[in-house]
């Protein structure tokens, strides 16, 4: 069965985001006052047939860890969903 | 008879040739290692050049750490084998899990491209061992991130351990505790931003980068 994965890639609190904090620094500039703590991370989707949900998530989680995040600077957070994702292609 | 030294060449490695080059000016063999051979060929010494290795797609050694030679280059590391990584080579080897912490981006968000200081704060290291300690190094840098971060427990570890070889004298990238290399518990697998190999002629600015590639093949 065919879940689609979306993958969020955030760095760990306390790390340092240079790219979230350069944005913040700008936006007042354009008349948004009271935006706060922005960071930016990355957005990866994905297809996994699996047996079940909990497999896919499994195998998702196995993913994040030992290769699409650095554990020593990044997290994730990972959604599962049964179904392929719409526009895949392949 | 000269040491062998391998320089191991990924799609994207740019600072090979110019490494072979330093090789030679330091009395050593230097040759090529395929990225995609399971093997370190017999070598004395493996070193991973600077570049953008596998296009640093994901992130900067990301995947390279999966290239066919980085199992070899593990086990070689593992027996004692002397491994040094340059600039993108010092980020194959965090993602390798060859070496402690990680780089990020650097503070400022600069492309960096300039000479920089570096203090030569432990000789205890096969890229140090030849150097003077507290001695100040001027050899260049040119990273994108090249901003070492690490949890402050690994911080601290370094720091007993005497692990931090060497520091920029004024921190050009936000790195923590300044630091611009690092050396496992080993001390035979060393990892720096900078790049000694350009710093090997007067007509380059320095040869300050000399001192620590002789301490590769002394």
């Amino acid at each position: 069965m065919i879940f689609s994965v979306h993958v969020e890639v955030r760095l760990r609190p306390g790390i340092a985001d240079p790219q979230g904090s350069t944005i913040e620094k700008a936006l007042p500039t354009l008349g948004f006052d009271g935006v706060k703590g922005v960071r930016v991370g990355k957005s990866i989707r994905f297809d996994i047939d699996a047996a079940d949900e909990s497999a896919a998530r499994a195998e998702a989680d196995d993913l994040c860890r030992r290769f699409l995040t650095n554990p020593v600077i990044e997290d994730a957070v990972i959604h599962v969903e049964a179904g392929a994702a719409a526009g895949a292609t392949s | 008879m000269s040491l062998r030294v391998g320089v191991v060449v990924f799609p994207g490695s740019n600072c090979e040739q110019d490494m072979l080059e330093a090789m030679a000016l330091v009395g050593a063999e230097g040759e090529l290692l395929w990225h995609g051979d399971e093997t370190t060929n017999g070598v004395d010494a493996v070193i991973i050049p600077g570049g953008f290795a596998h296009g640093d797609y994901l992130r900067p050694g990301a995947i390279a750490r999966f290239s066919p030679v980085m199992a070899a280059v593990a086990e070689f590391a593992a027996s004692g084998g002397p491994v040094v990584g340059i600039c993108n080579g010092f980020q194959v080897l965090t993602e390798a899990g060859l070496l402690p912490g990680a780089l990020q981006k650097n503070r400022g968000l600069k492309f960096l491209c300039a000479p920089a200081e570096l203090r030569v704060e432990s000789t205890d290291s096969i890229l140090t061992r030849s150097a003077e300690a507290g001695s100040v190094l001027q050899v260049p840098i040119n990273h994108f991130e090249g901003n070492y971060t690490c949890d402050a427990e690994t911080l601290a570890q370094l720091r007993d351990e005497d692990r931090i070889v060497l520091r920029y004298v004024d921190n050009p990238n936000g790195s923590v505790d300044d630091i611009a290399g690092v050396c496992n518990a080993g001390r035979n697998v060393v990892g720096l931003m900078p790049h000694p190999e350009r710093a090997t002629s007067e007509l380059l600015g320095s040869t300050d980068g000399l001192a620590l590639l002789r301490s590769i093949v002394a």
